[in-house]
């Protein structure tokens, strides 16, 4: 068993090298199943949205865009369709198992955007926007961080429920009825589907920014050289 | 509990925690073409059976006031090859076969003579647009009651005049609101929504709402599903 802070002995110097482990194997297993269950649900949504590019009547038929089919998974309607219903079930676990483990184990705390953390969200976005000072931080997340990743999984818990509403308009009425009938769950579905790119080229630029040791921290749990002073 | 570690230790530990994460590639089977289609298949198959168990017999689709319907032109007219198969009304009859008692020819005029269902329902394609529209006919129930069918039989299969088929499990044949359909919109069916006689299926996606019916099977064993289904739809498709 080793601490959550350690220090890393140098095998040629005395230096010692902080490190910090940030997540716990389902918290990793999870993102990236995550990840490869997101890549096909948008591509195989986005080929069945090619069949009925319209969120309105089809006599007459207003189409809002004509998405081109390379970007798409599954070539036509019905080999999406098989990806799109065989992806959504690892979706809905992996999310399931994800909000599981995050409450029983209390790892939420890491991520979950309370009230405790408005007075941070102006210094950092002070910070990242108008080259104000870093703030120093505690803990792995600072507020902004917490309300993307709070706000990511809403959008994933959204996704599902407006998904559940096309895919099941009757036994789902009532949450039909909730979203405003079977086509604007379908625009639901569609835009918390943009809302949810947003926030991964975000997630992505992010990534790119904090550098290696970051990306690492989400494969081995374990994050070197953390720029905050872990408690 | 451990504060300090050296390096090589470090360096196994992340290994370690790494291999963890093995189980992810097996995602990757889905990018192998041999097994892409049998995975694909498999997943739609537990899909379906998900929507047989999510589907409720008791539980009636939404119906709508007359103002909420739209007008007939407005009801888009699908087909897979032809809008009118040119059915001799004089000639028709519904074939029926299988596990029933009475098999034979019905006429139109004998599915007529039984209770008429009158109701606007809300049509869902598979390709992702809607309509309400109104239909009227008889309960499909009511039909395979009076045909003498064996209810405990797993599908009602149906044939059309322009060589469409398709297949029922029998709890949806038997749910209320599923109609042998001779009418639209208080009017006989026209050509192209499938005269003399098409399923009109509220808790079903509109692929599985045959028209221009001409035969009509109880079965166990379906050697074709439907269709749509035979290419690659999903076979239960409730709503």
């Amino acid at each position: 068993m080793l601490e959550a802070v350690i220090e890393i002995e140098s095998a040629k110097s005395d230096e010692t090298t902080p490190a910090v482990y940030e997540h716990p194997w389902p918290v990793r297993f999870c993102h990236w199943l995550n990840a490869v269950a997101l890549f096909v649900m948008v591509g195989s949504g986005l080929q069945i949205f090619r069949a009925f590019p319209s969120f309105g009547a089809k006599v007459p038929q207003k189409n809002l865009l004509d998405w081109p089919k390379s970007l798409a998974i599954g070539g036509w309607l019905g080999g999406a369709l098989q990806w799109h219903l065989t992806f959504m079930w690892i979706y809905i676990a992996t999310g399931l198992f994800y909000l599981g483990y995050q409450i029983f184990s209390g790892n939420y705390r890491q991520i979950l955007f309370t009230t405790r953390d408005v007075p941070g969200v102006w210094p950092m976005v002070r910070h990242y926007f108008f080259f104000g000072p870093k703030p120093p931080s505690r803990e792995p997340y600072n507020p902004l961080q917490k309300q993307a990743y709070t706000s990511a999984i809403i959008l994933g818990i959204l996704s599902v429920l407006t998904g559940l509403v096309i895919w099941k308009p009757v036994q789902f009425s009532w949450l039909a009825w909730l979203m405003g009938g079977f086509q604007m769950a379908r625009l639901w579905h569609f835009l918390v589907m943009w809302a949810i790119l947003l926030f991964i080229f975000g997630h992505l630029v992010m990534v790119v920014l904090h550098g290696w040791n970051n990306f690492v921290s989400m494969l081995t749990g374990w994050k070197k050289n953390p720029d905050y002073t872990p408690r | 509990m451990e504060s300090r570690i050296n390096e090589r230790k470090f360096k196994r530990i992340n290994r370690r925690e790494l291999l963890k994460l093995a189980p992810v590639v097996a995602l990757g089977a889905f990018a192998i073409p041999k097994l892409q289609a049998p995975l694909l298949k498999a997943g739609l198959g537990f899909s379906d059976w998900a929507s047989a168990l999510l589907f409720r017999k008791g539980l009636l689709a939404p119906t709508y006031a007359d103002s909420e319907v739209a007008p007939i032109e407005k009801f888009y007219v699908n087909d897979y090859d032809v809008d009118d198969p040119g059915v001799d009304f004089d000639k028709w009859t519904l074939t029926v076969s299988g596990s029933v008692q009475k098999p034979g020819d019905y006429r139109l005029a004998q599915i007529q003579a039984l209770p008429k269902i009158q109701h606007n329902t809300r049509h869902v394609c598979v390709e992702g647009w809607d309509v309400i529209g109104s239909f009227g006919g008889a309960r499909l129930s009511d039909f395979l009651r009076a045909i003498g069918a064996d209810t405990t039989s797993r599908f009602v299969y149906v044939e059309c005049a322009d060589d469409y088929y398709e297949s029922l499990d029998m709890a949806t044949a038997l749910h209320p609101q599923t109609l042998l359909c001779y009418e639209m919109y208080h009017q006989p069916l026209t050509r192209e929504h499938g005269a003399p006689l098409r399923l009109q299926i509220p808790t079903k996606v509109g692929y599985k709402q045959a028209k221009y019916l001409t035969d009509l099977k109880v079965t166990n064993v379906l050697q074709k599903v439907g269709y749509w289904e035979d290419q690659g739809y999903s076979e239960f498709y409730g709503l």
